[in-house]
């Protein structure tokens, strides 16, 4: 119990001033208590895994690179739906990535996306839509106010971040082009250049990257579209000008670099259900008790936190996003839908 | 140029080679020792020791395999003097291996080893792999070697077996993602080791067979 306490529970003093998180902690902590009573010993679990605050007390600005990277600065409001777990690194958030279009090391990306232009740049959204239209990316980027999500991400490998994403709901860009009533999924198709990325050469998956959402998870609100991390546009590896971040999903459901969205009425196939039916699944929300056939999901590695000797901490249903995702599943077997 | 002749003077070929060996053998785990003193094993570490000790584990035992072929090719023995240290290290590497997966991975909890092994077949067969590969090594000094006896050396024709099923941990857990960039070289070096030695043990057969009809 004592170690599922100290893996559970962020260090919040690295980001908010003590008085802030030291009061924001007791006021969750007698919200915890009030809710779970006799179950004293749970309240650091519940605030670790704990989902979006409503508290009271924002932040006023939003998080920044420690060093300047060179990259434009994109000022965002703060959410209450962010995480007050630590974030991971800037360095680590933008230098251990999975973006196989420029090779499948972790490393890769941050070496080889240099070549990706993103200027300029448009996404073409299609299908079941009454107004079907090819949107600017600086369209894009003005359409909503822009928010700081500091979202957890779960990758299907077994690690996990703390990112600071800036964007807004991807329902605010869904509105715009009102889908029909035959519009049941939403289809993300990403760039697939092969003069600006070496890793297509690669036969690990079919290119386009595509990836989809069922409409109702489109539209949720903690479902992202995103601009931006720790105060300034996407960098390239991470999948600029423009991705998709769903944070109760591993983390190969955001797709990068989306250049097409297609409403379509049947359930799309994504990349990797395409590569490996039987390891991935259309839904691939973060599931515990769900094992990956190569590997368990029980648990996940934090990068920058849990070092070699810390054990694993404990995977949270939905990546911790219960509270606000779960009914979009009810009575559905997650195990048959993984 | 006055230090190799110097060490020639003190040292047998044979030992001058074994301390070259020595030498390169150690370059792995010296790295790991520098890069974690410098905290630059990367975003994670864990995944890096891992891999990285994966790699070192094929590396020696392809050198292993190596050295007869090498001995047959150069006609001298003097491969031979090296292929234990070589062996010990593969050793050496793929003990690192088991325990950062059982360690670092795992946090040496009995019930989660049992459960992996059971529901990741490529894990299963690392295992397998480690076990030969200890029993080569319990087997390696020349005191085991001698109360073997005549035993020896089919036991240590194992090392073929422990080959493939190297071959067969790397390629399965490379599988699910369909990415064999590294994995299938190295599995076509190993494989390439293996089948030189069945086709020199058969040219041998061939020729021991000719000898006995001519005799």
């Amino acid at each position: 119990m004592g170690s599922d306490l100290r893996a559970s529970q962020p260090k919040t003093s690295e980001i908010t001033a003590k008085r802030v998180w030291q009061q924001r902690r007791s006021l969750l902590q007698s919200l915890t208590a009030s809710l779970l009573p006799g179950r004293a010993s749970a309240s650091g679990i519940a605030l670790g895994g704990a989902v979006c605050l409503h508290h009271p007390l924002a932040k006023a600005s939003v998080l920044t690179p420690p060093q300047p990277t060179g990259l434009e600065p994109l000022a965002a409001k703060p959410s209450s739906f962010s995480t007050i777990e630590k974030p991971t690194s800037h360095r680590d958030v933008v230098s251990y990535n999975n973006f196989y279009e420029f090779g499948t090391d972790k490393e890769d990306p941050a070496l080889l996306a240099g070549s990706l232009k993103t200027r300029p740049w448009t996404i073409r959204m299609e299908g079941e839509v009454a107004k079907p239209q090819t949107i600017d990316i600086d369209t894009l980027l003005k359409l909503a106010p822009m928010e700081e999500r500091i979202y957890r991400m779960r990758c299907v490998e077994g690690w996990s971040m703390v990112i600071p994403w800036l964007g807004y709901p991807l329902s605010a860009l869904i509105k715009r082009v009102e889908p029909t009533g035959n519009a049941k999924f939403v289809e993300f198709l990403t760039l697939a250049d092969r003069q600006q990325m070496p890793g297509l050469r690669s036969s690990v998956l079919q290119w386009p990257y595509t990836e989809g959402l069922r409409l109702d998870e489109a539209m949720h609100p903690l479902t992202l579209l995103s601009f931006g991390l720790y105060g300034e546009v996407l960098p390239k590896q991470n999948g600029a000008p423009v991705r998709l971040v769903v944070p109760w999903k591993y983390g190969f459901k955001s797709a990068k670099s989306i250049v097409r969205i297609r409403f379509v009425e049947k359930q799309p196939i994504n990349s990797w259900m395409q590569s490996a039916p039987r390891e991935y699944g259309f839904y691939s929300n973060v599931n515990p008790d769900v094992a990956h056939p190569r590997w368990s999901q029980a648990s996940e590695r934090r990068i920058g936190e849990d070092g070699l000797l810390s054990r694993k901490r404990k995977t949270l249903m939905f990546n911790g996003y219960a509270d606000q995702v779960a009914g979009l599943y009810a009575g559905m077997d997650l195990r048959k839908y993984f | 140029m006055g230090l190799i002749s110097l060490s020639t003077r003190l040292m047998s070929p044979s030992q001058t080679l074994k301390c070259l060996v020595w030498l390169l053998v150690s370059f792995p785990f010296v790295r790991w020792v520098f890069l974690i003193s410098q905290d630059q094993l990367g975003a994670n570490p864990v995944e890096f020791l891992t891999r990285s000790s994966g790699t070192w584990t094929l590396v020696m035992l392809a050198a292993t395999l190596s050295m007869t072929p090498l001995t047959r090719l150069t006609g001298t023995n003097l491969w031979i003097a090296v292929r234990q240290s070589l062996g010990l290290s593969c050793f050496f590497y793929g003990s690192l291996h088991a325990l950062c997966w059982a360690w670092f991975d795992q946090g040496l909890d009995p019930d989660l080893m049992a459960d992996d092994l059971i529901t990741r077949p490529f894990i299963a067969l690392g295992m397998a792999a480690w076990l030969i590969l200890s029993i080569l090594a319990a087997s390696s000094p020349r005191f085991a070697k001698r109360r073997l006896g005549r035993r020896w050396k089919p036991l240590h024709r194992s090392i073929y077996a422990l080959a493939i099923l190297v071959v067969l941990h790397y390629l399965w857990h490379k599988a699910g993602k369909n990415d064999f960039s590294e994995a299938g070289p190295w599995s076509a070096l190993l494989i390439a080791l293996l089948l030189f030695r069945v086709r020199f043990a058969k040219v041998r057969q061939w020729f021991h067979a000719r000898g006995s009809h001519e005799g």
